[in-house]
């Protein structure tokens, strides 16, 4: 039994099929979703999401959102999504430092810096992303072990 | 000869209105295309944040106590109703039709209703014919972000669950393509499973049939993420009628000063055709004259 997997953004719809596996930065931590699992509603931080299709591992930089879960389908509503290939490593980098420049200097005013640390938490994921991939040469080969949960019946 | 210029005249007057309806004709067109490209690109996020409030809403158990904007409430005694129009008018019938299907929607609801309206043409509307309007929002950004509706939502959410009114309804116009739009009636709150989500949502919806499962699992606790979820996803549903509303609106002015500039064109070809013989009518008849005059002499020396 597949898994229909979505991933929407307000922007766009980036992602929509039948997947095997998805996983996923809960805010409680990593979680893995195999087909069937248990109804399921949680909120996602800033991370990494990975699918796994026949074989094959795709990645997504996620800057929070919620995901639904139902046995057959996975819907992530996420506030930021993109894949690994289309992260502009560069553009993230110069995100990253004037992220942090920001945080420097706005330590006093509160909506400010909060601004601005989830601007260096989004540029960090993607950087994290996109130079795993640089460094594969855009292929994932090994299986990764995270924490996998059994799904219900 | 007064006619030969007087017809001139409404030439020249024509010509004008067909250049001010062919400008706003390209004015609307670019803001249309600017306006449907948002609009379909936030569909498939909102299609997808209405499915998850609709498997909230079926959450079988104690749901009325879950939380307030999931609780039915019986009877209902007041229904406010989130009316989008537009500011400005030359959109042909586009606000005449959403503002005629929300009323026959009052008269068909049969107890008191509250407006809050989005668009100073509804409002005003509303003003005329004794609604009972308790919010306005007009003059809204050409390319409005979410933040911008933010306070349109925390009336609407608010005032529900002060009881002001006991549901919540939206009015607005489906962009279903430039030459149709779908004046649209839909509830927002209280969120109930199995409520009907507006046609061009549909598509971006899973048609399979929800299974009937237990409990959700929340992470973190359910009151945290319902909290977190509810407000906001019903946020995403007006800013979703309102991107709808907008790009109806842009597509029906578009269409409209079209055909206004067509009807204009027509019209200077008649005036023209009317002018070119009502000229050759009076060189026919100095022609006459002249004849006349000449024959008349020439008879009168013989």
């Amino acid at each position: 039994m597949p898994l229909k997997l979505d991933i929407v953004t307000v922007e766009r719809l980036v992602y929509s099929e039948d997947v095997d596996m998805v996983i996923a930065p809960g805010i409680e931590g990593q979680l893995g979703i195999l087909p069937r699992h248990a109804p399921l509603l949680t909120a996602l931080t800033y991370g990494e999401l990975r699918v796994k299709r026949g074989g094959e591992e795709e990645s997504f930089a996620i800057g929070g959102g919620f995901m639904e879960v139902q046995p057959d389908r996975v819907t992530v509503l996420a506030d930021t999504a993109e894949r690994a290939e289309e992260i502009d490593l560069e553009r993230a980098q110069a995100a990253r430092r004037r992220a942090e420049e920001h945080l420097e200097r706005q330590l006093q005013n509160k909506v400010d810096f909060a601004r601005s640390e989830a601007a260096l938490r989004r540029s960090l994921i993607r950087i994290k992303l996109g130079e795993a991939r640089r460094r594969r040469g855009g292929r994932r080969t090994e299986t990764p072990k995270p924490g996998v949960r059994t799904p219900s019946e | 000869m007064t006619n030969v210029r007087e017809i001139k005249r409404r030439i020249r007057s024509v010509k004008n209105i067909a250049q001010v309806t062919k400008a706003m004709q390209m004015v609307a067109a670019s803001k249309m295309r600017r306006a449907q490209e948002q609009v379909l690109a936030t569909r498939p996020y909102s299609a997808k944040a209405w499915e998850v409030l609709t498997h909230l809403a079926a959450q079988r158990g104690n749901r009325q106590e879950m939380h307030p904007l999931l609780t039915r409430r019986d009877p209902i005694q007041t229904t406010g109703i989130l009316l989008i129009t537009s500011d400005k008018g030359l959109c042909g019938a586009y606000n005449g039709n959403v503002i005629r299907t929300a009323l026959h929607f009052m008269r068909d609801l049969g107890h008191p209703t509250r407006l809050i309206t989005v668009g100073r043409r509804g409002r005003e509307f509303m003003i005329r014919h004794g609604g009972n309007i308790i919010a306005e929002f007009s003059d809204l950004p050409p390319r409005p972000s979410l933040l911008d509706i933010t306070p349109i939502a925390h009336t609407a959410i608010d005032d529900f669950l002060k009881g002001e009114f006991d549901e919540v309804y939206l009015v607005y116009t489906d962009f279903i393509n430039t030459l149709t739009q779908q004046p649209t009636v839909r509830r927002l709150l209280p969120i109930t499973p199995g409520q009907a989500e507006s046609s061009v949502m549909r598509e971006y919806m899973s048609d399979a049939p929800l299974h009937a499962t237990g409990e959700y699992i929340y992470e973190p606790a359910p009151q945290a993420i319902l909290d977190a979820v509810l407000p906001r996803f019903t946020e995403l549903q007006i800013y979703q009628a309102i991107l709808e509303a907008l790009a109806s609106e842009h597509s029906a002015r578009m269409v409209a000063m079209r055909n206004a500039t067509e009807n204009a064109n027509e019209l200077i070809g008649d005036l023209t055709l009317s002018f070119y013989r009502a000229r050759q009518e009076a060189i026919t008849k100095e022609m006459l004259d002249i004849a006349g005059g000449a024959e008349a002499l020439v008879s009168a020396r013989a």
